[in-house]
């Protein structure tokens, strides 16, 4: 796996997340996979501790489904995401067990209506080789102010 | 009349905003409306501060911000705990910026090192000489008139009625949530997830036992955890799988009005009340056979039986606490303008209970009051849509009607079907009592 392939696959995910593809977002995903956005800076722990999301693919895939509900109040209007990334560097490598820990710092935008809002934030993509394919085994964003009094948040960082 | 002071000098106009079974939009939108519930209401009412488990050493501390001023919670070196405002006697400053931490034996000012101990009294001036006559000596940090019930400390800023008084029987809850404990003591644990809300803390708080909401508001979201288990389980052959917690936590929100009806609702004298009297959205949890065991062994079957059959939905502490005690978390309203509003969302682990409960009491937290829950997303969206619509004109008045009955008016504890308004005239009728000059 090279880095390049690497790097190529986290842009690849944001812009999924930003053309609000989220069905093939989904399947990016491992049977067991994560999506975390801590609380606390610094946080190990999602069970015990609070966290602004943690989610398995069960949640995911309501998250999902619930965009497409016509009662979903919240998004009327809908929301709208842009990732601007930084250059995703490889942390760790472990090409015998094919996986791979990717950080990439970003700055987050979400409108709906009138409102927008901005995060600075950094991805830790834990990345592992299945069947030839990379997938996403844990994908953590670390959002520098996630301690604050935060609005509603209702897309994917 | 003066601009902003249409309520504050017409006592009349203000008592008037509250109807028997409606009130007018201004108690949502106007700003002055809001200066004064902070000097009134929020000021002779009993306001959660925080819990004494988060000062446990002498020196530790928490800060808060109640009825808008700054205030600290500090564990004294006698042990006890205190709160004071948080201002320097001198030039104002706050004598301490973080959240929460340890201060030691005393509070230093960073301007002017002006030292207080850490029950507000004055321990020190540099330069002492040139203050002669001015009795900041006897300043120190202003002292807040405060109360424990196990371990939630509530605060008084101004005259106001005795906390068994004001709470009464309320704190059943209270209590219902403690027992959990096999130990019969709470922690609170996993940090505060804070949600700015844009929009008035009374919709907020009203919402809790408004239980003609969930099923509409959140069936985007509760609605499609039922529709995906359904899904999980169709066509599957062998032994029932296990619901997965997320599930049973998502699901009954889009329980029917019969489930909400059933549920029966209570309320108490200033504003306090409860819906779940019979059961609630938490009933039908699995069960942790680990617990049950560590419960019984505690208290003995029947109480411990009689504790965890005892399963409330929401109990407002009012105006700014409100508790589940069946799932170990509270919110707790902090006001900051007519239309803005942190809601902090906090967990208990039960002292002496397996690590499950606070896991289960965390994924509901960050499940429902977490700012990225699409539960909360929903309410949240109806709570400004509400800030923004009550601009309109045509109708001043918003209903709280469903099952009014005037026999209420001079019931002091009063219990009905869960679907009734009463707890938002009950709260409103607090409000009343409390707004007067």
């Amino acid at each position: 796996m090279s880095e390049a392939e690497l790097v190529r696959f986290v842009y690849k995910e944001a812009r999924l997340l930003d053309e609000k593809r989220f069905d093939e977002w989904y399947e990016l995903f491992t049977e067991d996979a994560h999506y975390w956005v801590p609380l606390t800076p610094g946080q190990s722990d999602p069970l015990g501790h609070n966290s602004l999301a943690y989610e398995d693919k069960l949640l995911l895939k309501l998250r999902i489904e619930r965009l497409k509900q016509p009662n979903a109040f919240s998004q009327k209007p809908g929301s709208r995401c842009l990732h601007v990334m930084q250059t995703p560097e490889v942390e760790k490598s472990d090409p015998a067990r094919g996986e791979f820990l990717v950080r990439t710092p970003f700055m987050y935008t979400e409108t709906r209506g009138d409102e927008s809002q901005r995060y600075a934030a950094t991805a830790w993509h834990t990345l592992v080789r299945s069947n030839g394919n990379l997938r996403i085994k844990l994908k953590k964003v670390d959002i520098l102010n996630a301690d604050a009094a935060l609005p509603s948040i209702q897309l994917f960082l | 009349m003066e601009r902003g002071r249409r309520y504050r000098d017409d006592p009349e106009a203000l008592a008037g905003l509250v109807a028997d079974d409606r009130v007018h939009r201004d108690v949502y939108v106007d700003p002055e409306v809001f200066q004064l519930e902070m000097e009134r209401l929020w000021s002779r009412t009993w306001i959660y501060v925080g819990h004494a488990s988060q000062v446990p050493q002498p020196g530790d501390f928490i800060t808060a911000d109640i009825a808008a001023k700054p205030v600290i919670m500090v564990r004294h070196t006698d042990g006890k705990v205190r709160v004071l405002m948080n201002r320097c006697a001198h030039k104002g400053t706050k004598v301490v910026y973080d959240v929460a931490g340890n201060t030691g034996k005393t509070f230093r000012c960073p301007y002017h090192a002006w030292t207080y101990r850490t029950d507000g009294t004055l321990l020190n001036i540099p330069l002492k000489s040139g203050y002669e006559g001015t009795k900041l000596e006897a300043q120190g940090l202003t002292p807040i008139t405060h109360e424990a019930y196990r371990g939630f400390v509530f605060a008084r800023l101004a005259d106001g009625p005795g906390f068994g008084e004001y709470f009464g029987d309320s704190l059943s809850s209270i209590d219902n949530l403690a027992d959990r404990s096999p130990e019969g003591e709470l922690e609170l644990a996993g940090g505060c997830l804070r949600y700015l809300h844009n929009c008035n803390w009374k919709m907020f708080v009203e919402n809790l036992n408004d239980t003609m909401h969930p099923m509409i508001v959140h069936a985007s979201s509760a609605g499609t955890a039922k529709k995906l288990w359904d899904e999980m389980l169709k066509g599957r052959e062998g032994p029932p799988a296990d619901k997965p917690m997320a599930i049973e936590q998502y699901a009954p929100f889009a329980n029917d009005y019969k489930f909400f009806d059933d549920m029966g609702v209570r309320v108490y004298p200033h504003g306090h009340g409860f819906s779940g009297v019979n059961f609630s959205i938490h009933s039908s949890y699995s069960s942790i056979p680990e617990y049950e065991e560590a419960m019984k062994k505690a208290y003995g079957e029947e109480r411990a039986r009689q504790i965890l059959g005892t399963v409330r939905h929401n109990t407002v502490y009012y105006p700014s606490l409100t508790i589940k005690g069946a799932i170990q978390s509270i919110r707790v309203a902090r006001p900051l303008a007519a239309d803005k509003t942190v809601i902090e969302s906090w967990t208990f682990r039960l002292k002496g209970a397996p690590a499950k409960l606070l896991e289960r009491t965390v994924m509901y937290n960050r499940l429902i009051n977490s700012p990225m829950s699409v539960v909360g997303h929903d309410d949240l969206h109806c709570y400004r849509s509400a800030q923004e619509g009550l601009a309109a004109s045509g109708n001043e008045w918003v209903s709280l009607h469903r099952n009014f009955d005037p026999a209420e008016l001079s019931a002091e504890e009063r219990t009905c079907n869960g679907t009734s308004e009463i707890s938002m005239r009950n709260q409103f009728r607090a409000w009343r009592e409390f707004m007067a000059p």
